[in-house]
């Protein structure tokens, strides 16, 4: 038994036998075993040779009939390899007298052969890395489990472990078996997260080498609540967890029940709760959550399939959906937030030094202005059929909201040439995610119909920590008293312009927040639909005077420590059965 | 081990053009592994040129021989003098057109 310690992107357990997703594109880290594993890791890598020749023989057969035997000799010539004693004698010595695993073994021979290949003048033969590197991949595909292909396929409920997965494979899970997810890589905040989130079952993230610790099949518990990860667990643990698991399904559907109850708090102010979708079926996810509307609709997702970007009638449909689903709620559709860790097949090779600082959001629309054009097309003529807002994501200064804004102008006078129509009584709003963005808060007022805090994006800017990188994340977290002041000075700046100001980042999503956040101001929360349950029951049972006393409280930390120590206190006193 | 246990070295230049690529090292691979015997393959070209196990596709690769280069094939074993020569004679007709008729 291991207990792995992670963050958590969703609450709840799952237990279930593991699927270890293809290791491609990382380093195996190390990992010895004990003595009386040393058969069994070596038959591992036996069996994965073996049985890649196999996979491989089918492979070149196929090649052969539809492409001819120059295509097929190229895999004839991984089988030579793979048949090759002596480098399957290279890995077991490797596994015998180190004591290292069968994927490690296999891994580090593979890559001192590649490195052999590199060194090389010939380019023919320098060409061969790729080849080393495709059997490599093979071999620990094979070592350490089952493809992604497969996930599919899957025909009993199991718990998917990886180092990462992209957003497009996350969105995919829903159509499968998977029950949790457990992944080296990421943060809380990641795309990746944010979808697992949506997707409502337990994950954990930043586990740092999960993939490499299990190797599929074994029994793995996912404790999203406590923000661990347990492999193997021994008979009393597995009972534990089984009797947790139930717990968390008994405590949902209590939530659940809070769904026709109004978001009120005790002294009879009213909350707006809506939710974050990616994809338009969530909207009636989010309704049946008791979502008052959709705060923020992440168009970018549409962008992100292999086929590449939609076309207006294709976006306009998904639009129209989403729209049509709320029911006259209204919904905020942001403009496509692509670039940092969102690309589309078009952009996916290009590279950038610093991507967050890079070309993303409303700097790659607005350099994209064809495609943008055609977003802001769909979305006008969506706009009839209800309460529709627009925003635009990452303004970093008033040029750029209203160089936006003139884009969706020109897209507007399009449409009334063609006598296209489309909702007059748009709104025009911005996501505040930047630390420049705040401090010009009194100009923005001046020139927007709302405000969204993206608070994802500006702590990660404020704090200077990059979300998605494992070795720095725990710097990252919304409790730095310099998050705390800039979200009041917002707010208080939006209230006295009579400007909308809502907040749609992860930060409105968690209860640890919610009360500080209703004590600043804040009516309108933005969140993902499994959230709402939980922050709805939490704001039925404060006042806003309790609110703003424990937001004044929490703005006199000096350091983010004393902060969450101070916010996890209050919370459980107010809702102690939940875990903060 | 048989009484008849030698050791045999044949040194050849390499033709063809494209040198020892990925098919030409099966062919000698393939060939060398029907052979009792142990074999050796060193690049003398090279410097430094190391030695390597004749019936490892891989290793054979590290080889970099190309055309031009001279292989120094050694071979220990029962069938030692067989094996060199056919070896020898493989990569001396450029590992032919036709791998079967190259290995005979």
């Amino acid at each position: 038994m291991e207990i792995l310690r992670g963050i958590s992107v969703a609450t709840g357990v799952a237990i279930g036998e593991a699927v270890v997703l293809e290791a491609e594109q990382f380093r195996i880290p190390f990992r010895a075993v004990s003595a009386n594993a040393v058969p069994a890791e070596v038959d591992r890598v036996v069996l994965a040779c073996e049985a890649s020749i196999v996979e491989l023989g089918h492979q070149a057969e196929t090649l052969n009939a539809n492409w001819g035997s120059d295509a097929a000799n190229v895999f004839q010539w991984h089988i030579g390899i793979l048949k090759d004693a002596r480098l399957r004698s290279n890995i077991e010595t490797l596994i015998r007298d180190r004591l290292w695993s069968a994927a490690y073994a296999t891994s580090r021979v593979m890559r001192d052969y590649q490195r052999r290949f590199l060194q090389m003048k010939d380019p023919l033969l320098v060409e061969r890395i790729r080849d080393v590197q495709d059997i490599e991949r093979r071999l620990l595909r094979s070592i350490l489990g089952e493809t992604r292909e497969d996930l599919s396929k899957l025909t009993k409920p199991v718990v998917l472990i990886a180092h990462d997965l992209t957003p497009s494979q996350t969105a995919r899970l829903a159509d499968t078996k998977v029950i949790g997810v457990a992944l080296d890589a990421g943060a809380a905040t990641s795309h990746t997260a944010i979808l697992l989130r949506s997707w409502g079952k337990p994950g954990v993230v930043g586990l740092k080498d999960i993939s490499t610790r299990v190797s599929g099949g074994e029994w793995v518990v996912i404790d999203g609540t406590n923000q661990i990860v347990v492999t193997n667990p021994n008979e009393p643990a597995l009972l534990e967890y089984r009797a947790r698991e139930a717990a968390h399904i008994r405590l949902s559907g209590q939530l659940d029940e809070m769904r026709g109850l109004a978001a009120v708090t005790r002294d009879g102010v009213p909350i707006d709760l809506h939710c974050n979708i990616e994809f338009p079926y969530e909207v009636a996810i989010g309704v049946n959550k008791g979502a008052a509307g959709v705060g923020l609709y992440r168009t970018e997702f549409l962008f992100l399939r292999p086929e590449g970007a939609p076309s207006e009638d294709e976006q306009y449909s998904a639009y129209r959906e989403a729209i049509l689903s709320a029911g006259g709620r209204p919904v905020t559709i942001r403009t496509f937030d692509l670039g940092a860790d969102k690309y589309t097949q078009e952009r996916s090779y290009e590279q950038e030094r610093n991507p967050m600082l890079g070309l993303r959001s409303i700097r790659y629309s607005l350099q994209s202005l064809d495609l943008f054009k055609v977003q802001l097309r769909a979305i006008l003529r969506a706009s009839v059929e209800g309460d529709v807002r627009v925003m635009f994501p990452l303004i970093t200064s008033l040029m750029e909201f209203r160089q936006a804004k003139m884009t969706l102008h020109d897209a507007m006078e399009d449409l009334e040439e063609e006598g296209i129509p489309w909702n007059r009584d748009i709104k025009v709003g911005m996501m505040l995610e930047t630390p420049a963005a705040a401090i010009q808060i009194k100009e923005f007022c001046r020139e927007v119909d709302f405000i969204s805090i993206g608070t994802n994006d500006l702590v990660q800017y404020l704090l200077a920590v990059d979300r998605g990188n494992e070795r720095v994340s725990q710097f990252y977290t919304a409790s730095h008293p310099a998050v705390l002041r800039v979200l009041r000075d917002v707010v208080r700046v939006c209230k006295r312009a009579e400007v909308d100001c809502g907040i749609c980042g992860e930060m409105a999503g968690e209860p640890l927040y919610a009360i500080f956040l209703v004590g600043i101001g804040l009516r309108q929360f933005s969140m993902a639909p499994a959230n709402i349950g939980e922050i709805k029951k939490l704001i039925r049972l404060i006042t806003v005077p309790q609110a703003q006393r424990l937001a004044g409280r929490a703005l006199g930390f000096e350091t983010a420590r004393q902060v969450s120590n101070y916010l996890r206190s209050r919370t459980r006193k107010i809702l102690p059965e939940e875990p903060v | 081990m048989s009484d008849a246990e030698t050791t045999y070295v044949r040194e050849v230049e390499i033709p063809n053009k494209a040198g020892l690529h990925a098919r030409p090292v099966m062919q000698f691979v393939d060939l060398a592994s029907r052979f009792k015997s142990q074999v050796v393959v060193i690049n003398v070209t090279r410097a430094g040129g190391e030695r390597v196990d004749g019936k490892s596709a891989m290793q054979m690769m590290l080889l970099e021989a190309t055309k031009g280069c001279t292989l120094r094939i050694a071979t220990d074993g029962p069938d030692a003098q067989a094996a060199a020569d056919a070896l020898a004679e493989l990569v001396c007709h450029g590992f032919g057109v036709h791998p079967e008729s190259a290995s005979e």
